[in-house]
């Protein structure tokens, strides 16, 4: 069954490509930008062209409008050119022996359209010429016309900024911000980068490792990372464990002082910032001391992150100033501290 | 590319090598009476083998074309089973001794033939006629287009197929108007190899189409009589296929020689 105001859904779709192991379950919706944010190799460009039908399903299927695309095991395979699914490739592919109108017009078959599109995206001076002439952004503006001139239901976009220099990107990022938010229809893009997800996106669904990790709105998923890869790129000390009295136990006899952390199976987070580091153990109120070992310091802007081996593995955040204070250097010595009123815990 | 010296022995052999393609062509250019040669060319006979040569070896390169693309287009996009056997025998007259070829075909199209005798009793007969010719070129020329375009379909990138199909492009229309065009380069290149190939064609044509004047007796049959009776004319007719041969180089050199 497909519930009401769910346009596209993808019901256990699983698939194998050489170690990658395929299997997701999402809905998208009319309205909503969807992104697929996940690290490469996590199978997001693969999900992609399943849903297009590129991929054979090896089980569950894709629906869209209440209506089956494509059913593992049963005989159930609507052909890609029959499914109303606009998608924009990572090098967006343009027919090099084609110009950029003949590209634009390849799928809707009608030159005044493609017309329209140029004019609609401002390429209408380009229309003669050779994709291959083109800057990137263009390119871009290029293929995704070519995508929606033909009216799809959904349209995918995979890593569309990808392929683009940096000094480009925010401009394009803007310009295609604006045209998905033109397109009525299901749209769903894929991209590694956290900050394009977050900016072009209403619902980011995290992957890796071919499966859904976490899902939700870009400020629930910063603020609540559920893996290791969304905690690395927030830039957040994640941990796992059982929460009882205040104290989550992250198993090797090591335990984090958590306010809140009441009961259950939770993760905590604590942000580099409230992680202090001290020459010798320091007196005070923090319920979160040990020692560990410096293993490794790099400075990100006007701030040094040090990351620590210890009881519980933590990234701190202090001043150049600090560290030169400290002494500290690759290896050194240190202890730890942070309150537990820092300490972030929710049910995992 | 750096800079080296040949050492002595190297050298002298490289030139000896070098030597023995190019005295041959100096002395046919040399030796060939200019004088005389625009009234060879003239002359009935010679014209008729220039022109069964061409209206030969083009119809054999068009069927090659109709035949050889698409099954280049299967050995390069379907696995079925026996696919490297096929492959295999269709490559074969790329080695195969050219009157073997030509012998292989009587036996299949011949009047007492495995499909000969079935086309006899239509009235039909193939052997020792123009269109024996053709087919014998065919044979001997089309797996030269045929590799050529499966190198090229294995070489281009399948996912320009893909975004047609996203675009609601069927299958015929992804052929012609995606797969065709990008791999125009690869179709045109072994369109012109089997071209020269079917047009130098000597040992399966004299074998399966025999050697009659005006029906089956094209260019290099030609040549090779006319050293018996008359070598002056068979020197010109020497020439021009030489210089056919030289375009065709020259127009694949991108292809062929590099940049050199």
């Amino acid at each position: 069954m497909v519930g009401v105001g769910v346009s596209l859904s993808v019901e256990g779709a699983r698939l194998s490509m050489g170690s990658l192991r395929l299997d997701m379950s999402f809905e998208l919706e009319d309205g909503e930008v969807v992104a697929l944010l996940g690290p490469n190799g996590a199978g997001k460009t693969t999900l992609l062209r399943a849903i297009a039908g590129l991929l054979a399903l090896a089980g569950g299927r894709v629906v869209l409008d209440g209506r089956v695309l494509e059913e593992a095991g049963s005989r159930v395979y609507v052909p890609t050119e029959a499914r109303s699914i606009g998608f924009v490739f990572q090098d967006y592919l343009l027919f090099p022996h084609m110009s950029v109108a003949d590209n634009v017009a390849f799928g809707v078959r009608s030159r005044a359209v493609a017309l329209e599109w140029l004019e609609r995206l401002g390429l209408s001076r380009y229309a003669d010429a050779r994709p291959g002439t083109l800057s990137g952004g263009e390119r871009q503006r290029v293929a995704l016309a070519r995508a929606l001139a033909p009216g799809p239901r959904v349209l995918l976009l995979d890593e569309p900024l990808a392929a683009l220099d940096v000094s480009t990107r925010a401009g394009v990022r803007r310009d295609l911000k604006a045209h998905l938010a033109a397109f009525r229809g299901v749209r769903l893009l894929v991209t590694h980068d956290p900050l394009e997800a977050v900016m072009l996106a209403d619902r980011l669904i995290v992957m890796e490792e071919g499966s859904q990790v976490q899902s939700g709105t870009p400020v629930e998923v910063t603020e609540r990372p559920r893996s290791r890869y969304v905690a690395d790129l927030v830039g957040v000390n994640l941990v796992r464990g059982r929460a009882s009295g205040g104290v989550v136990d992250v198993g090797g006899g090591a335990s984090v002082a958590a306010a809140g952390a009441d009961s259950g199976d939770v993760f905590a987070v604590v942000h580099p910032r409230a992680v202090s580091l001290h020459r010798a153990r320091p007196e005070g109120s923090p319920r979160n001391v040990w020692e560990g070992h410096a293993i490794g310091i790099e400075m990100l802007g006007d701030r040094a992150r040090v990351r620590i081996e210890g009881r519980v593995p933590m990234v701190a955040e202090v001043t150049p100033g600090a560290l030169a204070e400290l002494g500290l250097v690759e290896g050194s010595p240190v202890w730890v501290s942070f309150k537990a009123t820092d300490v972030a815990v929710y049910p995992a | 590319m750096r800079r080296e010296r040949a050492p002595l022995w190297i050298g002298v052999l490289a030139a000896i090598g070098a030597a023995f393609f190019i005295l041959p062509l100096i002395g046919l250019v040399v030796r060939t009476p200019w004088g005389d040669a625009l009234q060879s060319l003239t002359s009935a006979d010679t014209l008729d083998a220039l022109r069964l040569s061409l209206v030969a070896s083009l119809s054999a390169t068009a069927f090659a074309l109709v035949l050889g693309v698409p099954l280049a287009w299967v050995y390069a996009r379907v696995d079925f089973p026996g696919r490297s056997v096929v492959r295999a025998l269709t490559t074969l007259p790329m080695v195969l001794p050219p009157v073997v070829g030509g012998i292989a075909l009587l036996l299949a199209f011949g009047r007492r033939g495995l499909v000969g005798s079935m086309l006899a009793s239509f009235g039909v007969s193939l052997p020792f006629t123009t269109a024996g010719v053709v087919m014998a070129e065919t044979f001997v020329a089309m797996p030269f287009l045929v590799l050529t375009v499966e190198a090229g379909l294995r070489s281009m990138d399948r996912r320009y197929e893909d975004a047609a199909r996203t675009l609601g492009a069927g299958r015929w229309t992804v052929f012609t108007r995606v797969t065709l065009p990008l791999i125009a380069p690869s179709v045109a290149a072994g369109a012109v190899l089997c071209w020269a190939r079917a047009l130098g064609e000597f040992g399966a044509t004299i074998t399966f189409a025999g050697n009659f004047p005006g029906v089956t007796q094209t260019m290099p049959l030609a040549v090779y009589l006319l050293l018996e009776t008359n070598p002056q004319g068979s020197f010109v007719l020497s020439l021009i296929l030489l210089l056919v041969s030289l375009v065709v180089l020259v127009g694949l050199r991108h292809r062929w020689l590099g940049s050199a």
